[in-house]
């Protein structure tokens, strides 16, 4: 018989104790179904639990399911749907994926031990979203042949060759060029809505589907009042730039703010 | 395995509703969330090292394709930190 242990999804406070309802029906990580354990004085912080098998989150296959995209991508599907079920309802403190207990109880006095750090930060987060903002770069590829050279009177073949590309390489650097201006743009325009930011990495290789390159990735926090006017004013850094496209995405739970600045190392922040 | 066509999710659906880009998922699940230690008997208290594996795998090209940040604009994302 599989031994199983809780794997636990995220913190949050269930004061009117209507989470369990938004849990119900919903499939976790293995399919599993998704129940609160309560801690605190009164039962009022909750974290949603859900058993997994040990065999899969050892700590030697844990690390060789993690390179399994397949897997991962279940496993990453499962957490951010529980997550999403609660942050609809209420503020949520989503926990780095892949956090398992061995058991409910566990995960109890885990919640106990560290009630004030979480409910000090559930408060700071409470009616704010994060937004996720991503600039690309849809310059033409340095290598691309042109189609036809632009056949200019006057100019040999070669010639004529040479300065195509040399037209195609200003316009590469024109697109970068005002992608940074588009940059700069988004942010000023995100400092008048956002409290927080952090930088993620660009995204690249085989999962950046998609056109363009991305050069930025950032997320944001905002207000949940100024989401609406975040996003508009975002999305209009890239006006009248071509070859330069900002993506928005969300509302998402506040995974990239989770923890609080002062713990890690400053990734950078809005002032 | 493809992510989900990268839609920019700003539609009004159900947020558990929306099919969400796998990159944009992993972005936050695997760098952020709380990291929580102690208790935690089995989790990967190494999760840093997991994930730099794991990013390995998934930027398997970065190495032909450096940031253009880096090249051109090495100020830009400077300019605005603390």
């Amino acid at each position: 018989m599989t031994e199983v242990i809780s794997y636990a999804y995220a913190v949050a406070r269930d004061d009117d104790g209507s989470l369990a309802e938004a849990l119900t029906g919903l499939p976790g990580v293995a399919e599993a179904p998704v129940h609160l354990v309560r801690a605190g004085d009164r039962g009022e912080v909750v974290v949603a639990v859900s058993p997994v098998p040990e065999q899969d989150f050892q700590e030697a296959a844990l690390r060789a399911n993690l390179e399994d995209l397949d897997w991962l991508e279940s496993v990453a599907r499962a957490h951010h749907r529980v997550i999403e079920a609660l942050a609809a309802r209420t503020t949520v403190l989503p926990l780095r994926l892949a956090t398992v207990y061995l058991d409910d109880e566990r995960v109890r006095r885990m919640v106990d031990a560290r009630q004030e750090a979480f409910a000090g930060r559930l408060a700071d987060l409470a009616a704010h979203t994060e937004w996720g903002v991503k600039i690309y770069v849809e310059a033409p590829a340095p290598t691309d042949r042109p189609a036809a050279p632009p056949a200019d009177e006057g100019l040999s073949p070669g010639r004529a060759y040479l300065s195509h590309r040399k037209a195609q390489r200003h316009a590469r650097e024109d697109a970068y060029r005002d992608a940074e201006e588009v940059a700069r743009r988004v942010e000023a325009a995100a400092r008048g809505h956002a409290v927080d930011r952090v930088q993620h990495r660009v995204q690249q290789g085989e999962l950046a589907g998609g056109p363009g390159e991305n050069v930025v990735n950032d997320a944001y926090l905002v207000p949940l009042r100024d989401a609406e006017s975040f996003r508009a004013d975002v999305t209009r850094a890239a006006e009248g730039l071509s070859g330069v496209r900002v993506e928005v995405t969300g509302p998402w739970a506040p995974y990239s703010f989770a923890t609080p600045p002062e713990a890690e190392p400053q990734q950078g922040a809005v002032p | 395995m493809r992510p989900a066509g990268g839609q920019s999710a700003t539609t009004d659906e159900p947020l558990p509703d929306r099919q969400i880009a796998l990159i944009d998922l992993l972005d936050r699940l695997l760098s952020g969330g709380v990291v929580l230690t102690g208790d935690v008997v089995l989790s990967i208290a190494d999760i840093d090292l997991v994930r730099i594996s794991l990013r390995a795998l998934i930027v398997s090209i970065s190495e032909q394709n450096p940031s253009p940040w880096s090249a051109l604009a090495p100020s830009v994302r400077d300019d605005h930190d603390g």
